[in-house]
């Protein structure tokens, strides 16, 4: 069984068990909203006292803090008791784009090109992970949502404004793989 | 008590990200450049059964665990907000191949220097707050 699971999971594992999570969140009084918990995070730091945009009743978000800190901690069991150090499977038709960019074949999870202490302390490297984050963090609050708030609550409930969303993720992700990243990599 | 039940779905959100390898920059680049189709699937069938689940809580007005009728609340309508901000979104989406369920993931993985995005992300809604009245809606 431990070795079953220690494999990575099938699509269709993997997307019931997201779809789990949400109805999960549901029936406990929650939603399945990750980037609102960035909103809430700057009004308990007191960023309402300056914008009206953070002036809300943060407290009544702790949930989802309890949630992004279970996230965590599942991350962490997941690293240690339920994982093989294996190379992510990608595709070599991936690995040969990437190659091109200079980015070696997966020896792990991640590439140490951009989440390794060496590459974290490089202007390159911190600059790139910096507006990454800018531009997640200022994204999915002008969209109002995320991948789980759009992709998987949104257009679970049919909404029309969270296809929008998803189209708009995918044109700047494209826009970002084929025409920025030649120009940074 | 009340919140003990988020901490569970939290760490079985995250060993359900980190074992479905979307917290993986590899996996968002493969997504993007259309080459498998894992993160289409994963999604697909998260999408699929969402669109099931929520019809029948919708027909069978389900109440949570504290008797209130469960609804997702909608969305405002627009679409230059959710195109634009979106278009932003994604751009940091592909950049650090996380979203930001997969960022807190990852931090937890080990992968330290995901604190970084993190951080900047917060600051980005911060951003996003302070020059909200300023952008169209």
């Amino acid at each position: 069984m431990i070795e079953l699971i220690q494999q990575p999971w099938a699509w269709y594992v993997s997307g019931a068990a997201i779809a789990a999570i949400m109805f999960l969140l549901l029936f406990f009084g929650g939603s399945f909203g990750f980037s609102s918990n960035l909103r809430t995070i700057c009004a308990a730091c007191g960023a309402g006292n300056k914008t009206d945009f953070f002036k809300f009743d943060w407290k009544a978000q702790l949930w989802n803090l309890v949630f992004l800190l279970g996230a965590i901690i599942g991350g962490f069991i997941a690293s240690q008791y339920l994982s093989t150090d294996a190379p992510v499977q990608i595709s070599n038709n991936t690995i040969n784009d990437l190659s091109k960019l200079g980015f070696a074949a997966p020896t792990g999870l991640q590439p140490t090109e951009l989440f390794s202490w060496e590459a974290l302390f490089t202007i390159k490297g911190f600059s790139i992970l910096a507006i990454g984050g800018l531009l997640i963090g200022f994204g999915t609050r002008y969209a109002g949502g995320c991948t789980s708030g759009h992709a998987i609550s949104g257009l679970s409930n049919l909404q029309w404004p969270s296809l929008i969303a998803v189209i708009g993720f995918f044109i700047g992700g494209l826009i970002m793989t084929f025409l920025i990243f030649p120009l940074i990599f | 008590m009340k919140l003990i039940k988020f901490l569970i779905a939290g760490i079985l959100f995250g060993v359900i990200m980190t074992k479905s390898e979307a917290i993986s920059w590899y996996r968002i680049q493969e997504m993007f450049r259309f080459q498998a189709f894992q993160m289409y699937g994963i999604i697909g069938t998260a999408v699929v059964f969402g669109i099931a689940g929520v019809a029948i809580i919708k027909k069978l007005k389900l109440k949570d665990v504290y008797g209130n009728t469960i609804k997702i609340n909608p969305k405002e309508k627009s679409i230059i907000r959710y195109l634009i901000g979106g278009i932003i979104f994604g751009l940091g989406w592909a950049l650090t191949g996380a979203c930001p369920g997969p960022i807190v993931v990852n931090i937890g993985y080990g992968f330290v220097a995901m604190t970084a995005v993190f951080v900047f992300a917060i600051i980005g809604t911060y951003l996003y707050g302070v020059v909200k009245d300023k952008l169209p809606h």
